[in-house]
């Protein structure tokens, strides 16, 4: 899905020379300054795994991604799943047959699993299973920031949420064995700040362990037979034991004064938030911090103990009021003698959406306490404001230099324009998604789920019936197609929709790293694998499938407006060009030479308003205030040559790379 | 001047997606949590990382408990520019009045400035926002150096040269270089350590 890594950056660290893995150092004992994701992957280790899967979501990726790179030395099967039940579906399948397994996933993709997880959770597992799941508060690479936790508690599964990096491996390494003390899934939630952060992690010993598999055909693992309700109180049941178990966890600790005038309770990077907010406002002697580690459930002792000691609570936590809301439920349930006044998102001192900082943690302790705070002084703020306003140019998103969605877009812009209608694009995830930006030339007009463009798709290629007369393409790329696609298609097919599926084929997951998928020759730990072809798939629908290649646009557009013109039946055009990223990260320099012809360019006098610049947005292409003209930027062009297209005077030319 | 008294140095490292602001946050990173300090570096970045800006916030402490990945407003100690118009943007956000800067001069112009529709500010204009926001702002053709090297991928190797020639970070050089070796092999660890070293050089030299 979204990609928040700088991974533009990573491609040219990695012709660089790019660091060593830390998590295959052996050396127990040793220093690394791990990501919050690799020290997952080295707990999974030190766990004694046999198998890992996922798709790939940003900020969850670098779990298996980490693992592949030791997969084949550390006798590990690391999987790259084609979605995430699959995911889910693949690991379980060790852990029920006596083997450690971990997945791991982004929240949208633990709605994608939540069906088979649901189940999985009543008929259990017999060895330890864990599920990681990165959530994103602040949606900085997602397009919701749903809280994961409530799924542990609707499942009885227990979670942890590690605040420091040295917990995100020590945590990890417990689940397995907190999985396999209630024979269910352990989940360990992430969010952005642990997972794509950096910090000081010792590394523990790795465990010499036979991994041995077999499916003991004795027991089965099923709800049928009017069993569902029996499970499901097995499942609740299981949590009394996770209670106990959580009493004594080194996760949950106390800092602070022994009676504080106010009592924070926070979770994961809650937490580091919350210690930093305290020690900046010199609060150490007013306000205690009371860390969780372990959400669900909740320690009773421990926490009835914790609790007394004060009567104003601070809950600090990232997106729902989670925490707080199980707090309430508790305090209910086992402290009624007790008052206490409640502070979080529910009183509005923090809110339950965006992104929590150490900032705001200050902001909610300032008013609680009636202290004044201000980050800045006014001066400066003043100061800073204005600069911000009249010096520092926007620099917003857009689509990379030769990047083939681009073209892909463009084309199907004049296209759809040509064919006269009024026509719906939907969209997708991925980098394409951003189709719904000027960089897309504003062509998408949904975006939700994986696979989500094509089942809408199918959905306004049946209005036909309420005059629904408007030209309907549904935009995926060759990943999400594996994901979740294909249901949809077969949907629209079966249905006989009047729709058209675009294929945006750049030869992988190319948002969150460039990871193989069916359509790929490798896996995860790159070893050959036979490749699904996407056109034989469609073919074997029935459906007429047009490959075209998106940089030459002039064909490009006829397919378009051909396939435009075959009204009646779901048809499937693949747009198939190879991310512009990974061509350069195995052969720099630009595939030709792109350059202006002076004397054709009228610049500043064409009655075309620089409309290479203002309506086509490459950034290989800028206009010159000096010469009042258009101007390659050789730096950036990657010499892709659609913008030959756009100049209505012929001024862009392209040349064969000496 | 220097941060070695002060229990927590806040480095933001800022440039453009692509001008490798990751990479030389984990050699500083690395080089000092070998030294003993509890170091996070966390990211923030604008709507997207293609062309957009990015930041790395290093957070270098003697504290066991870390700091959080993100610096809290106004408390960035040092901001290190692969790009100026982006190290003056951190500035606005995490910059105090007694915050340090080191930057490249090369603008990076965003497509919004390319296609016509934003300025992009000249330099004096850079200076004077710098100078209003800062305590002292060291400027370093570092893309120039980098070229002149064969490879405009360097730049981020010569400012980190260019930050441990202000002398601001309690790091010796030899620490950096350590990590520069561990990090590139043959060819590739003669030119960083060259690059390294002309950074290095253009500010020790103007003492």
């Amino acid at each position: 899905m979204f990609s928040g890594t700088n991974f533009a950056g990573d491609v040219l660290n990695r012709a660089e020379g790019k660091r060593t893995m830390g998590i295959n150092a052996d050396k127990f004992g040793s220093l690394q300054l791990l990501m919050g994701n690799e020290a997952i992957a080295r707990g999974a280790i030190e766990a004694g795994i046999g198998v890992a899967t996922a798709y790939p979501g940003t900020p969850s990726s670098e779990v298996i991604a980490t693992l592949a790179k030791v997969a084949k030395k550390l006798n590990l099967y690391v999987e790259w799943s084609i979605n995430e039940k699959v995911a889910v579906e693949v690991a379980a399948a060790a852990a029920l047959s006596g083997v450690r397994a971990i997945t791991a996933m982004k929240q949208n993709g633990l709605n994608v699993a939540l069906d088979f997880l649901a189940n999985l959770a009543l008929t259990g597992v017999n060895k330890g299973m864990v599920l990681m799941v990165g959530d994103d508060p602040g949606g900085l690479s997602s397009t919701n920031e749903q809280d994961s936790r409530h799924i542990a508690k609707i499942l009885d599964l227990p979670l942890l949420e590690p605040a420091t990096f040295q917990e995100a491996k020590d945590m990890t390494k417990w689940a397995f064995e907190l999985s396999e003390e209630i024979s269910n899934v352990c989940m360990v939630r992430t969010v952005t700040r642990i997972s794509h952060a950096r910090g000081n992690v010792v590394l523990g010993e790795l465990p010499a362990v036979e991994k041995r598999a077999r499916f003991d055909t004795s027991k089965y693992y099923a709800g049928i037979g009017g069993m569902a309700p029996k499970l499901h109180q097995i499942m609740h049941e299981k949590r009394k034991k996770i209670v106990d178990l959580f009493e004594a966890s080194p996760f949950n600790s106390y800092l602070g004064p022994e009676t504080p005038e106010l009592l924070i309770v926070a979770s994961g990077s809650g937490w580091l938030y919350s210690m930093e907010a305290v020690r900046t406002l010199s609060l150490g002697k007013a306000v205690g911090v009371l860390k969780l580690g372990t959400t669900w459930p909740l320690p009773e002792q421990f926490l009835r103990t914790q609790l007394s000691r004060a009567e104003k609570i601070l809950a600090v936590e990232e997106v729902d009021p989670f925490l707080e809301a199980n707090l309430k439920e508790f305090i209910a349930d086992n402290m009624t003698g007790m008052r206490f006044t409640f502070f979080g998102k529910s009183s509005g001192h923090t809110k339950p959406y965006g992104e929590l900082n150490v900032d705001l943690v200050m902001q909610a302790i300032a008013t609680i306490m009636s202290i004044n705070f201000t980050a800045r002084d006014a001066a400066y703020e003043k100061k800073a404001q204005e600069v911000e306003k009249t010096c520092v140019p926007p620099r917003t998103s857009q689509l990379c230099p030769g990047c083939p969605h681009r073209a892909t877009y463009w084309a199907l812009k004049d296209a759809l324009r040509m064919a006269g209608g009024d026509g719906v694009v939907t969209g997708d995830i991925g980098c394409y998604a951003m189709g719904v930006l000027p960089t897309g030339f504003a062509q998408v007009k949904t975006v939700h789920a994986m696979g989500s463009g094509m089942g809408v798709a199918s959905g306004l290629g049946k209005l036909d019936g309420f005059h629904f007369e408007q030209p309907v393409v549904a935009m995926a790329g060759d990943s999400t197609f594996f994901h979740a696609v294909i249901p949809a298609l077969l949907n629209a097919v079966h249905s006989e929709a009047d729709v058209i599926l675009v294929v945006l084929d750049n030869a992988g997951t190319a948002m969150t790293g460039f990871q193989p998928h069916p359509g790929s020759d490798t896996d995860a730990a790159g070893e050959a694998r036979p490749r699904i072809s996407i056109e034989k798939l469609c073919e074997a629908l029935g459906i007429a499938v047009d490959v075209v290649d998106p940089y030459d646009i002039e064909a490009t557009r006829k397919t378009f407006l051909g396939v435009l013109a075959r009204k009646g039946k779901t048809r499937v055009v693949i747009s198939r060009r190879e991310c512009a990223l990974i061509r350069a990260s195995k052969q720099p320099g630009p595939i030709s030479r792109v350059r202006i012809a002076a004397d054709k360019c009228l610049g500043d006098s064409c009655g075309c308003n620089k409309y290479c610049t203002r309506v086509f947005k490459c950034p290989g292409l800028i206009w010159d205030k000096d010469s009042g003209k258009a101007k390659i930027d050789e730096a950036v062009c990657t010499g892709c040559g659609v913008c030959l297209s756009v100049c209505p005077q012929s001024a862009i030319v392209g040349e064969a790379v000496q | 001047m220097s941060f070695a008294d002060k229990g927590l140095i806040n480095l933001i490292i800022t440039g453009v997606g692509g001008q490798g602001n990751i990479l030389i946050s984990r050699l500083l990173g690395e080089a000092f949590m070998n030294e003993g300090y509890t170091v996070t570096i966390g990211e923030t970045y604008g709507a997207t990382q293609r062309g957009g800006s990015v930041a790395s916030h290093v957070r270098i402490s003697r504290e066991r408990i870390p700091y959080s990945p993100v610096t809290p407003k106004g408390k960035a100690d040092i901001v290190l520019g692969l790009e100026p118009s982006e190290a003056l943007r951190m500035l606005t956000t995490y910059g105090y009045a007694g915050s340090y800067v080191v930057t490249n001069t090369r603008p990076i112009r965003s497509l919004e400035v390319a296609v016509g529709e934003a300025e992009y500010p000249a330099s004096d204009t850079i200076a004077a926002c710098m100078a209003q926001l800062s305590k002292r702002a060291w400027y370093i053709n570092a893309s120039e150096v980098a070229l002149g090297l064969g490879n405009p991928l360097l730049t981020n190797i010569v400012m980190t040269g260019a930050l441990l020639g202000t002398g601001l970070l309690p790091l010796d050089k030899s620490k950096v270089e350590h990590q520069l070796k561990a990090t590139f092999k043959g060819d590739k660890q003669t030119i960083n350590l060259k690059a390294f070293d002309l950074g290095l050089g253009s500010i020790t030299g103007r003492k």
